[in-house]
């Protein structure tokens, strides 16, 4: 072996131990991340934090507005970006307008949470005269639509051409081929993409600081200020005194899992499907 | 009927997008055109004071500290997790056993999934004091947002990174090992060349996450109007000033918010604009 190969070996053993080395430290401060909330979540979840409000240092109506504020998004944002996905697959499909669309949403998707907030307050809590539900929900909202567009559009192009063409054959119109052939048979991508969706914009704060707001106590009243879970973990957290932070950290291990759950939901009802 | 109706209605929530969009840059510029009036755009981002003037009213507001915390925050973070994130990839596809790659590759993007808010909440309990006990200064500094901004992206840069390395095809790689390349040099010469694209990509993706991310930052950066002479010092960020201050503001301070939002949404509109156009060009 020459002085050549020897470089080469040792430089390639180099390499491959500090791409291991990086990937364990990398995975080493998730890890902790993650131990830190099963300590801390087993510590300071008891079963009275989900009978009682925020006054009385419980996260029932801040569990309930987080679910109701990103519902409600979802009832907003979902059928727009359906039918926005609609459209760039099956009618706009590779058009200039389309690409245009297409490029636009994914820069929307990366958008900063927080100017979307700046935007919703601008028009839907300055005009008004005060933080509201409906406002908090519509900044969701809008997170959502570019990410249900985007797997819209690529679940779509997932469907057989063959399957339009024999709709067509059968005297079906566009839409009713789009109705009862496409969107059936792409059924399973798109609940997966509206249920990613919905995880991602569950555990946003930034867009509903200064539209929702929070709210101490129980409402489903959208035209006032609502209770917020991501709100009160940040506002609770900065709180010097023990009970308040133990109760962010409760507030923070309900949410994670929650957004894990989904995730893990949607990775098996993908799966199952591939295996059939 | 029904059909040119459908067809209308899918139409016009694909032009929302565009509207929203236009929307968001037209009313950030509405909010700020007193702010825009009053200081300009070179002076506004070259003055560091954020004052408010007496009685609430007018005041003197610059932008730089903000821009620089931002700017400087991002930095660290990329330093720190391209590298990282950048070996998990590398790992997961070319040296990890078969068995360890489905579960690591899984736990990466779960981790991409956690809202940010966690990411903060570890940084301030937990991150920023040992850092602290490390490197002297303050527990919320500069270099604790910096780090937790990169630990919240390492997940998301090494995923898409690993999905544009998988698209080296085999073959390439089996030449060059059949020519006796070793696996460093297969990375190096096939590989990176290969998905070059992606992977910067990724990176920029990445970059334009950590500028407008609020939450991971909020908790860590310490929130005060300064500019920091070392790494550990405390300083603030445009989302955590809006974040911070924006629901309290008054008439000229408000306009100002709007424009350092107008701002951020600018600088993160270019990146991902960039990151689009000359790096994720041909990937659908």
């Amino acid at each position: 072996m020459n002085a050549t190969q020897r470089r080469r070996l040792l430089l390639n053993r180099l390499i491959l131990i500090l791409s291991t080395a990086a990937a364990v430290i990398g995975l080493a401060f998730l890890f902790w991340i993650l131990t830190t909330l099963l300590i801390k979540g087993i510590d300071s979840i008891h079963w009275r934090i989900f009978t009682h409000d925020l006054v009385e240092k419980g996260l029932r109506n801040l569990i309930v507005g987080q679910m109701v504020l990103a519902g409600v998004a979802s009832l907003i944002g979902v059928p727009l970006g359906l039918l926005a996905g609609i459209y760039l697959r099956e009618y706009g499909v590779n058009s200039a307008f389309a690409r245009f669309i297409r490029n636009l949403s994914d820069v929307m998707m990366s958008a900063p949470s927080i100017v979307i907030g700046v935007f919703i307050y601008g028009i839907l809590v300055a005009p008004v005269g005060g933080f509201n539900g409906w406002a908090g929900s519509v900044a969701l909202a809008i997170m959502m639509i570019p990410i249900v567009v985007s797997t819209t559009d690529s679940m779509l192009s997932l469907v057989p051409q063959e399957l339009r063409e024999a709709g067509i054959a059968l005297g079906a119109s566009k839409a009713q081929v789009i109705l009862s052939i496409v969107l059936k048979a792409a059924k399973i991508g798109l609940v997966t993409g509206i249920l990613l969706a919905f995880a991602r914009v569950v555990g946003e704060t930034a867009p509903l600081l200064f539209t929702s707001a929070n709210n101490d106590y129980f409402t489903l009243n959208m035209d006032q200020q609502f209770p917020s879970l991501t709100v009160s973990i940040y506002q609770l957290a900065t709180f010097p005194d023990k009970p308040s932070q133990n109760l962010a950290w409760a507030g923070s291990v309900i949410l994670t899992a929650l957004v894990l759950l989904i995730n893990l939901t949607t990775r098996y009802i993908f799966r199952k499907r591939k295996i059939k | 009927m029904f059909n040119r109706l459908f067809r209308l209605s899918s139409y016009s929530a694909a032009t929302l997008v565009l509207v929203i969009l236009a929307a968001i840059f037209g009313v950030l510029y509405y909010y700020a055109r007193d702010a825009i009036h009053d200081f300009g755009f070179w002076h506004f981002i070259t003055t560091s004071t954020w004052e408010v003037g007496e009685d609430d009213e007018g005041g003197v507001f610059g932008g730089l500290i903000p821009i620089l915390g931002t700017l400087f925050s991002t930095g660290i973070a990329m330093l720190f997790a391209v590298p990282i994130a950048m070996g998990i990839a590398v790992f997961l596809t070319e040296i990890s056993p078969e068995k360890l790659k489905a579960p690591v590759g899984i736990a990466i993007e779960l981790l991409a999934a956690i809202p940010s808010i966690i990411y903060g909440m570890w940084g301030l309990f937990y991150f920023g004091p040992i850092l602290q006990k490390l490197f002297g200064g303050q527990s919320n500094s500069l270099l604790t947002a910096g780090l937790v901004l990169g630990i919240m992206v390492i997940p998301f840069m090494a995923a898409i990174s690993r999905d544009a390395i998988n698209t080296t095809p085999s073959v390439l790689k089996e030449s060059a090992y059949a020519m006796g390349a070793t696996r460093f040099e297969v990375v190096k010469d096939v590989i990176f060349p290969y998905a070059k694209r992606g992977i910067i990509g990724s990176m920029i993706l990445s970059l334009g996450r950590a500028l407008g991310e609020t939450m991971a930052v909020a908790f860590v950066i310490g929130g005060v109007f300064r500019f920091p002479h070392s790494l550990t010092q405390p300083t603030i960020s445009i989302p955590v000033l809006l974040a911070n201050n924006f629901a309290e503001a008054g008439d000229l301070e408000l306009s100002a918010m709007f424009y350092m939002a107008l701002i951020l949404f600018g600088i993160s509109f270019i990146t991902i604009t960039i990151a689009k156009f000359f790096f994720l060009k041909d990937q659908k």
